[in-house]
C-alpha cells in the first residue's frame, strides 16, 4: 500500500485510543494493582491506613515445613503403643507453639518413616489444598477434555446425512451458563434421589449403592471435573473441527493411494495437520481450568472438608467475602504466575523443531 | 478388506447413527430434565428422578412454577437488566473494537506496534486474576451523574458494562479480518478523497458481516452468562442480572419446581437463539481457533 496514503498519526491514535484506554484501565492497571496490593495489608473498607508489608502475604500463604515427631518412649526406650498397636506421638502443637519459626502453622498431612512421624505443616492449609485441587483439576480436565473433544470432532467430520444435527447438539451445553449447568448437575449428583444414582442402580439391577457424589470428599472433585468436561467439550470439538477442515483432502487421497491404514492416516496426515490447533486447545483449556470458580460456588462452596477448594474460589472468598483485598490479590498473583509459567512451558514443549 | 455388501453397509450406517445418537443423549438429558421439570409440582419432580419419568412430560403439568417464580423474585427486572447490560456492551464493543482494529490494520502511526503488542499480551491475563483488585478500583472511581460528581461504581449498570467493552480477543479478530480485505479498496477510496471515518463506515464495515457476527456472538455469550463479576460488584436488587438473581431461590426454603422454571426461563431464549443461528455460532468459535 502506498505509504503516504496510510500514514496518519492523528487518526490512527484517535481510532485506537478508546479501545486501548479501556484495556489499560480495566485490564492492565488492575493487573499491576494486584501485584502492588499483594505487598500491602489493604482491606476493602478499613478504618486503619494501608501499610506496606513486603512479602508477608506470600509467606503467610506459601509457608511450608516438615517436622519430625519422635514417638513417646517408656523408661526402657521402647515406643509406646496404644491398644490398636499404633505408635503414640507427642502433640504437634508442642512444636509449633515452642518454636517461633513454626508459629501458627498447622498439619497438612503426615507419613511415617521407621518409628518417626514426618509431618508437613503449612501456614495456610486451606490454600495448600486449593492449590493441589486446582492442579489436579487441570491435570485431569486438560487432557481428557481435549482428547474427548478430538474424538467428537473426528466423529462429526464424517460425511453422513444429518451430521450437522449432531454437531449442533454436542455444542449445546456450551451456550448454557455454567451456573445453570452446575445447578442442574446438583440434581444429577444428589445422594438421595439423584439421577446418576438412579441410572447406575437401573443398569446394575439395584446392586449399586447410592453415593452422595458432592457430599463425599473423595468423589466431589471428580464429579465437578466430569461436569466441567461435559459442559465445554463441544467448544473444543468445534475448534478441532476447524483444524481438521484446514487439512487438504489431497493429502488423504495420497495416503489412500499409498495404502495407509486408518491409524496410519491419523498418525501421519491428520495429527501433523492439527499441530497448531493442538497448541491452542491445550493453552486455552489450561487457562480456563485454572479459573475454576462458578461450579464450586454453586455446587459445594469448597467443601466437603475443603476437598473442592480452588485458587479462584479462595481468592474471591478472601478478597470479597472477608474483604481481605490484599490476601485475595496475593492468590491472584500466584495464580497468574502459575498460568504464565505453564503456558510458557507448553509453548516451549510444542515449539516447531527444525 | 471385506467387500462392502449393501447389507453390512446398512448395518454400519446404523451403528454409526446409534453411536452418534447415544452421545447426543448425554449432551441433552440435563436440559430435557430441566425443561420438563419446570412444569411439574416439586413433590412429583423429586420423586420422578428415580425413573425415566424424570425426562417425560407426565403427571400433573402446569405453569404454576412459573407464576410462583415471578411472585418470589423480580424475574422481569433481572431479565431486563441482563438484556440491557448485554445489549449495550455488545454494541459498544463492536464499535470501539472495530475502530481499533481498523486503525491497526489500515493506518500507520507512531507507537502502533507497541500498542498492539500490549493489547495482545493481555490475552494471557485471565479475568479471574484481576477481579479482586478491579473490585477495589471500581469502588473508588469517580462518575459524573445527574447529581454531579459521585464516587464509586458499585451497584450500577456502568460497572457491569464499561470494563467489558474492550478486550484483546475482539480487537485481534477485527485486525485479522481487516487484514484479509483487499488493500486496493482502501487505497482507491483514499485517492478519491474519502476521509478515514467514511472509509470505516462506508467501505470496510459493510464488508465485515462475518467478523461482526463472530465478535457479537462471543461477547453475547460472555455477557449474558456473567456470574463472578456481578456477584461481587452488585448487592442491590435493582441492578442484578439473571445469573446472580438465582440467589433469590436459595434463601429460606428451596422450591425446586420454581428453580427449574427460572432456569428454563433464562436458558431457553439463549438456546432458541443458538438453534436459530447455530451456523454462525459454530463458525464464530471455529474462527477464533483457526486464526489464533
Amino acid at each position: 500500500m502506498a505509504s503516504k496514503l496510510t500514514l496518519s498519526n492523528r487518526t490512527g491514535w484517535a481510532f485506537a485510543l478508546p479501545g486501548f484506554a479501556l484495556i489499560l484501565g480495566f485490564i492492565v492497571l488492575p493487573f499491576f494493582f494486584a501485584i502492588g496490593l499483594s505487598l500491602t495489608n489493604q482491606r476493602l473498607i478499613s478504618p486503619n491506613p494501608t501499610q506496606f508489608v513486603g512479602f508477608q502475604n506470600y509467606q503467610q500463604l506459601l509457608g511450608l515445613a516438615v517436622v519430625t515427631l519422635e514417638p513417646e518412649r517408656d523408661d526402657a526406650g521402647e515406643a509406646i503403643r496404644n491398644e490398636a498397636g499404633d505408635i503414640q506421638y507427642p502433640r504437634l502443637r508442642e512444636i509449633t507453639r515452642s518454636d517461633p519459626q513454626y508459629r501458627g502453622m498447622r498439619e497438612w498431612f503426615r507419613w511415617t518413616s521407621g518409628e518417626n512421624a514426618r509431618i508437613v505443616i503449612a501456614s495456610d492449609v486451606v490454600f495448600m489444598k486449593a492449590l493441589v485441587n486446582t492442579f489436579l483439576f487441570v491435570l485431569v480436565v486438560a487432557p481428557v477434555q481435549g482428547g474427548l473433544a478430538l474424538v467428537l470432532a473426528l466423529l462429526i467430520n464424517q460425511k453422513l446425512r444429518g451430521i450437522n444435527v449432531f454437531r449442533t447438539i454436542y455444542f449445546m451445553p456450551v451456550v448454557v451458563s455454567i451456573v445453570v449447568v452446575s445447578l442442574l448437575w446438583r440434581f444429577i449428583y444428589d445422594g438421595q434421589n439423584g439421577l446418576l444414582n438412579s441410572i447406575l442402580q437401573g443398569l446394575t439391577f439395584g446392586l449399586f449403592q447410592p453415593v452422595d457424589w458432592l457430599g463425599n470428599p473423595s468423589t466431589a472433585l471428580p464429579a465437578i471435573m466430569a461436569m466441567s468436561i461435559w459442559q465445554a467439550v463441544g467448544f473444543f470439538m468445534v475448534i478441532w473441527l476447524a483444524g481438521l477442515q484446514t487439512i487438504s483432502p489431497t493429502l488423504y487421497e495420497a495416503a489412500a493411494i499409498e495404502g495407509a491404514s486408518k491409524s496410519q492416516t491419523f498418525r501421519y496426515v491428520t495429527w501433523p495437520g492439527l499441530r497448531n490447533t493442538a497448541v491452542l486447545v491445550l493453552i486455552v483449556i489450561t487457562m480456563q481450568a485454572f479459573a475454576l470458580f462458578a461450579q464450586i460456588d454453586v455446587m459445594t462452596n469448597g467443601g466437603p472438608l475443603d476437598s473442592t477448594q480452588t485458587l479462584v474460589f479462595q481468592s474471591v472468598e478472601r478478597g470479597y467475602g472477608k474483604q481481605d483485598i490484599s490476601g485475595g490479590s496475593t492468590i491472584s498473583v500466584i495464580l497468574f504466575v502459575i498460568v504464565l509459567t505453564i503456558s510458557l512451558i507448553q509453548r516451549w514443549l510444542t515449539r516447531e523443531r527444525y | 478388506m471385506a467387500a462392502i455388501t449393501p447389507d453390512n453397509h446398512g448395518l454400519r450406517l446404523f451403528v454409526r447413527y446409534l453411536v452418534l445418537s447415544l452421545i447426543a443423549l448425554i449432551f441433552v438429558f440435563p436440559l430435557v430434565f430441566m425443561a420438563v421439570s419446570s412444569f411439574k409440582p416439586t413433590a412429583q419432580l423429586l420423586s420422578d428422578t428415580s425413573s425415566l419419568r424424570a425426562f417425560l412430560p407426565v403427571g400433573d403439568l402446569s405453569f404454576n412454577n412459573y407464576a410462583d417464580a415471578f411472585r418470589r423474585a423480580p424475574v422481569g427486572l433481572f431479565v431486563f437488566n441482563s438484556v440491557l447490560i448485554t445489549g449495550t456492551t455488545v454494541l459498544l464493543s463492536l464499535l470501539i473494537c472495530s475502530l481499533a482494529g481498523f486503525s491497526f490494520a489500515f493506518l500507520r502511526w507512531k507507537g502502533r506496534d507497541v500498542v498492539l503488542s500490549i493489547i495482545i499480551a493481555t490475552l494471557i491475563i485471565p479475568f479471574e486474576t484481576i477481579a479482586i483488585p478491579l473490585l477495589l478500583q471500581v469502588s473508588k472511581l469517580p462518575w459524573i451523574g445527574l447529581q454531579g460528581l459521585e464516587w464509586g461504581w458499585l451497584n450500577t449498570y456502568r460497572v457491569q458494562i464499561i470494563p467489558w467493552i474492550a478486550d484483546g480477543l475482539t480487537i485481534f479478530l477485527f485486525v485479522q479480518y481487516f487484514k484479509g480485505l483487499p488493500g486496493e479498496l482502501i487505497e482507491a477510496s483514499r485517492v478519491e478523497g474519502a476521509s478515514w471515518w467514511q472509509i470505516y463506515y462506508r467501505v470496510v464495515m459493510p464488508l465485515s458481516g462475518p467478523v461482526v457476527a463472530t465478535a457479537a456472538i462471543l461477547k453475547f455469550l460472555i455477557m449474558y452468562n456473567q456470574y463472578l463479576w456481578p456477584l461481587i460488584v452488585v448487592q442491590q436488587e435493582s441492578y442484578r442480572p439473571v445469573m446472580v438473581g438465582l440467589g433469590y431461590f436459595f434463601q429460606l426454603n428451596v422450591v425446586w419446581g420454581e428453580v427449574m422454571a427460572y432456569l428454563t426461563l433464562i436458558t431457553v431464549p439463549v438456546l432458541a437463539f443458538y438453534l436459530f443461528l447455530q451456523r454462525a455460532f459454530i463458525a464464530s468459535i471455529a474462527s477464533t481457533g483457526v486464526k489464533g
